[in-house]
């Protein structure tokens, strides 16, 4: 067999009806739903390959045997965003799905208030940026064939007469035709086109099998790595020599690991295509190792191709024209089909991606703009006119990589062509990182951002590129423009000496970043914007729908018309059947809710952006007169309001427990002080009552000087008592009140209770014989030690028995003491035979000043403090005085104290 | 206990004393009848207004601060029955305070009189209820 170029283009075309063939049964599959292994994470990760392209299938092995080890960032990049940056991948998906995001332009434009000036200038930057990364695939197509073409005397076949150009352009229109019945057959509510992913998906099969066949291939015939290595090492070719490690390739690994997030057709794959968030999880392995599978040979062929292949064959070939040096034309057309698979994934999957863009962010809004509120297109005008935006924006894509093949079609390798594109993304990263995580990054400092990076980037990047072809640009590349040596496109600001693309890279992102951080900092965000930027931010703990983005109200037939100019007559039908048979209304009756056209503008967002769909439904949806800036900031005020009533609300609880508190104290207070005030008005009462007899007493014996000896002699015995009493009773009064205060220097010792009975009883016994009665001793405990002090224990027993004498008016009066000691305490009790206490005045004879009935008929009245201070002596040595009910009619008294030895004697 | 006519069965009483300390009521019953009064005493809340029916005194010196019925409510009681209600109230007490003043002063009491009191001040007071100068009666 001999390749000539017809077979090869021939052999091109039936490989792209293959991919046609399966992008038709994925999507006829999809639709039945009974494709489930396109949705494995093994597709996914396949698509994510279309990473990979042409550049890489030929130009890692040109880079390889020019630059080394270089070409190892391309992949180094991309692993370290998988790997490790993995969440952020996973935030960009999060947010994707939740808002709907079409492509890269619609995730800033939403992130940044739904801006259409950002969404258009992220689609132009990316269309332009771009443009390079389409001409490298063409001119990777064209190379091909020509080597393939010119590797025998008749190769050319009928392409004889066509120069590169013209191949180049007829790949071009080829291409442009393919992608045009490829991806724009329907306007996909979430812009998914599950067959083109399966396409895609195989194509990665294809072009890793074509490479490791090759590579297998070259090993085997070099006799083994080792041997190729030596090979190359003997002819002096050193892989470690040039350059390596420096700042390139730092440069190099921020670009590669930007691209993978930035470029728009990555974005499509693993963003917008991505139907199974866990899906990254095996991508974020699974993408690094069929990378590391891509690169595995790229050395040994690239050395192989070094050593045997004649001087001055392009390296960026050598996959392709080893096995055709080699004679093996089979392998050569199968390398063929795995170089032209990875530019067809490419040119196919980024066609697609920036069309969408181009037709949701430039021509929706040109169209929208020129429609009037009420006539939105004529029947299914909006999606036809997407449908051919798309198309058009196709054609005018590959034109341009066309043209920027046309005019730096004298530079030969592949790889710098490739970064230049991959710089001009890159400039995308810092307001996608932004927007990620940086809620108070505003929209005007995003879009300044964006300009600045893309006019350093088409200054020093994509422009010099063109100095082979352009006097004028090679001119302003050595001497600056007018001759301004700080404006040198490759060393500006007098930053010279740096590799032309770290300085690109350098100055594009740091004017970038900078602008970006600063112009936030100085500007204010929009509410939409603030809304938004919360909505990112929060994206995995949000758990009620987004803030209401539409006020208002509209009528059920209005969106209807605009829900089925957008999506499509059955879209729509379901869409507002369902929301029909929720609202449980006939259709006819249907009100539109606030969350339903929520809902339609999230819907109309996945077929034509979110900027769009904002300003599509805001013409229908008659907005009340209040605006959203006013909707934010009356639920800023009432946000406000509300965090203000709970802290005063808080302050104010505070204030009530402590009025409480307050208030508790102020009764306790008021209880002591009316206490206070009881007990002194009943001082003054005792105090003025023999202070009452002896004024009176004392003006009689003064007033009347004729009074007879008894009277007078009477009267001062009265008044006698009287004083004796008044002193008895402020003795008491104070004994009392140091009792209470627990002032008075107390000592409790061990001491035999029963000689401190004995001792009252006898002081008693003087008092009971002038009474005439008699104190019986009743049965008594021989020994008693208990833990008191002597001279308070004599005072209440004294109390006791002295109080049974004097109120006891019985006819033979009487008291019996007697003790005893019983389970560890001793016992003393003093009974009388008198009248006896009524029940109801039990409890009462022991409180301050009381003093029972049969007290007041005695002549002999005490203050009525007796019994309290007896009672709280014996409290203090632990003891108890109470009044117990006997047989017997008269009082009995009981003083209970615990005994120090309850072994003693029982 | 009994009330106690000192002025004789068929004399009327001047004034009857409702007080529990037997050395204030000695020393009142003194005075009172050194000024020319007849005397009658209660020394316990209950049997007063009994008392008041039954003597008929012209006027009633009350301590407040008497056992098993206070000086406050016998005045109440004495005030509320239609027989009594006009009799002349001297209220005495031993706690002095404002408050108890102005209860005695609502209640009715038409003279109210401090412990420790002078003996002129008592007399002055009973006399002006009783609206005649004693000491005819007690030059009589």
């Amino acid at each position: 067999m001999t390749l000539t170029a017809d077979l090869v283009i021939a052999t091109a075309v039936a490989y792209v009806g293959l991919l046609f063939v399966i992008a038709y049964l994925g999507d006829r599959q999809t639709r039945r739903g009974a494709a489930s292994f396109l949705r494995s994470p093994f597709v996914y990760t396949l698509s994510i390959s279309v990473y990979c392209t042409s550049w890489t299938f030929y130009g890692a092995v040109g880079t390889a045997a020019r630059s080394g080890l270089e070409f190892l960032t391309i992949y180094l990049g991309p692993t370290l965003v998988f790997v490790g940056w993995w969440f952020i991948l996973r935030r960009l998906v999060r947010i994707s799905h939740d808002q709907r995001i079409t492509s890269i332009a619609d995730l800033l434009s939403s992130r940044f208030g739904k801006s259409s000036r950002l969404a258009v200038l992220i689609t132009v930057l990316a269309v332009i940026a771009i443009a390079p990364y389409i001409a490298l695939q063409l001119k990777a197509i064209t190379s091909s064939i020509e080597a393939i073409a010119g590797s025998s005397e008749f190769g050319r076949g009928s392409l004889e007469g066509w120069d590169e150009v013209g191949l180049a352009f007829g790949v071009a229109a080829g291409m442009a035709l393919f992608t045009i019945l490829f991806g724009t057959r329907n306007v996909d509510a979430k812009e998914q086109h599950h067959g083109v992913v399966a396409a895609i998906a195989f194509e990665a099969v294809i072009k890793l099998t074509a490479l490791i066949a090759v590579g297998i291939f070259v090993v085997y015939i070099g006799g083994g790595m080792d041997t190729i290595f030596a090979d190359a090492a003997r002819v002096g070719i050193d892989v470690h020599a040039s350059n390596t490690f420096g700042d390139r390739w730092i440069a190099m690994l921020v670009l590669s690991a930007a691209a993978v997030i930035c470029l728009p057709r990555q974005f499509q794959v693993t963003v917008v295509e991505n139907s199974n968030e866990n899906h990254l999880r095996t991508a974020s392995w699974a993408f690094p190792a069929y990378m590391l599978a891509m690169s595995v040979f790229t050395l040994p062929i690239a050395l192989f191709g070094l050593t045997f292949m004649p001087v001055g064959s392009n390296p960026d070939m050598f996959v392709l024209t080893l096995p055709l040096a080699q004679g093996q034309d089979w392998l050569a057309l199968f390398a063929f089909i795995g170089g032209f698979s990875s530019a067809t994934s490419m040119i196919i999957l980024e066609s697609i991606a920036l069309s969408i863009m181009v037709s949701n962010h430039i021509v929706v809004p040109i169209m929208l703009r020129l429609t009037s509120g009420d006539g939105i297109g004529e029947g299914k005008g909006v999606r036809r006119l997407i449908l051919n935006a798309r198309r058009l924006s196709i054609v005018l894509i590959l034109f341009l990589g066309f043209g920027y093949f046309y005019f730096t079609r004298t530079s030969d390798a592949l790889a710098p062509i490739g970064l230049i594109s991959f710089t001009g993304v890159a400039q995308f990263l810092p307001a996608i990182l932004a927007s990620l995580f940086w809620r108070d990054a505003s929209a005007r400092a995003a879009i300044a951002a964006v300009a600045v990076g893309f006019v350093v980037w088409l200054w020093s990047s994509l422009m010099p590129s063109f100095a082979s072809s352009s006097s004028l640009v090679a001119d302003v590349l050595a001497n600056g423009p007018w001759g301004i040596a700080w404006l040198r496109p490759q060393a500006l600001f007098g930053l010279d000496g740096l590799d032309p693309l770290t300085h690109a890279v350098f100055w594009s992102l740091f004017l970038n970043a900078t602008v970006l951080i600063l112009g936030s900092l100085a500007s204010n965000q929009s509410a939409l914007e603030h809304v938004q930027a919360a909505l990112f931010l929060n994206v995995f703990r949000r758990t009620s729908t987004d803030a209401a983005s539409m006020t208002g109200s509209a009528t059920a037939d209005d969106l209807f018309l605009v829900a089925r100019r957008v999506l499509g007559h059955d879209r729509a039908v379901d869409l507002f059947s369902e929301e029909a048979r929720i609202a449980g209304t006939p259709w006819s009756a249907l009100e539109p809710s606030p969350a339903f056209i929520r809902k339609l503008e999230r819907e109309l967002a996945g077929s034509i952006g979110a900027a769009s769909a904002h300003v599509m439904l805001s013409k229908v949806v008659s907005g009340d007169s209040i605006s959203l800036e006013e909707v934010m900031q009356i639920t800023d005020e009432t946000q406000q309001a509300i965090e203000y009533s709970q802290e005063l609300e808080r302050t104010s609880t505070q204030l009530r427990a402590t009025a409480e508190k307050l208030e508790q104290a102020n009764r306790q207070l008021r209880r002591v002080d009316l206490q206070k005030d009881e007990f002194l008005s009943q001082v003054s009462h005792e105090v003025r009552t023999p202070m009452t007899a002896i004024r009176a007493f004392s003006e009689i014996l003064l007033d009347e000087p004729g009074l007879d000896s008894t009277s007078r002699d009477r009267f001062m015995t009265t008044i006698h008592r009287e004083s004796l009493r008044l002193t008895s009773l402020l003795d008491e009064i104070l004994d009392l009140s140091a009792l209470e205060r627990g002032e008075r220097a107390w000592e409790n010792r061990r001491l035999d209770a029963e000689d401190t009975l004995d001792q009252a009883i006898r002081v008693c016994d003087a008092l009971a014989r002038q009474s005439a009665m008699t104190i019986r001793l009743g049965p008594r405990a021989e020994r008693a030690i208990v833990r008191a002090d002597p001279d308070r224990l004599s005072q209440v027993l004294i109390n006791l028995i002295s109080n049974a004498i004097k109120y006891n008016r019985a006819a033979e009066p009487e008291v019996e003491v007697r003790s005893r000691c019983q389970d560890g305490t001793y016992i003393i009790e003093v009974e009388d035979n008198g009248t006896g206490i009524d029940a109801a005045e039990r409890e009462r004879i022991f409180e301050k000043f009381y003093r029972g009935d049969h007290i007041a008929t005695a002549g002999n009245a005490g203050a009525g403090l007796g019994l309290p201070i007896s009672r709280e002596i014996v409290a203090r040595m632990n003891g108890t005085l109470e009044l117990i009910a006997t047989a017997r009619a008269g009082a009995c008294f009981r003083v209970s104290l615990p005994m120090a030895e309850p072994g003693a004697r029982a | 206990m009994e009330a106690r006519g000192t002025g004789g069965g068929v004399l009327a009483l001047d004034v009857l004393i409702a007080e529990d300390e037997p050395s204030i009521l000695e020393a009142l019953d003194f005075v009172l009848k050194k000024a020319g009064w007849t005397i009658g005493s209660v020394m316990d809340g209950e049997v007063v207004v009994d008392t008041v029916r039954r003597l008929r005194p012209r006027m009633l010196v009350l301590d407040v601060m008497l056992p098993k019925r206070s000086g406050f409510e016998v005045l109440k009681q004495i005030r509320a029955d239609a027989s009594t209600a006009k009799l002349p109230v001297l209220v005495l007490t031993a706690k002095g305070q404002q408050q108890d003043r102005r209860v005695a002063e609502e209640l009715g009491a038409d003279i109210f009189v401090t412990k420790p009191y002078s003996n002129v001040e008592v007399v002055e007071a009973v006399r002006s209820l009783l609206g005649d100068p004693a000491d005819k009666r007690a030059g009589a």
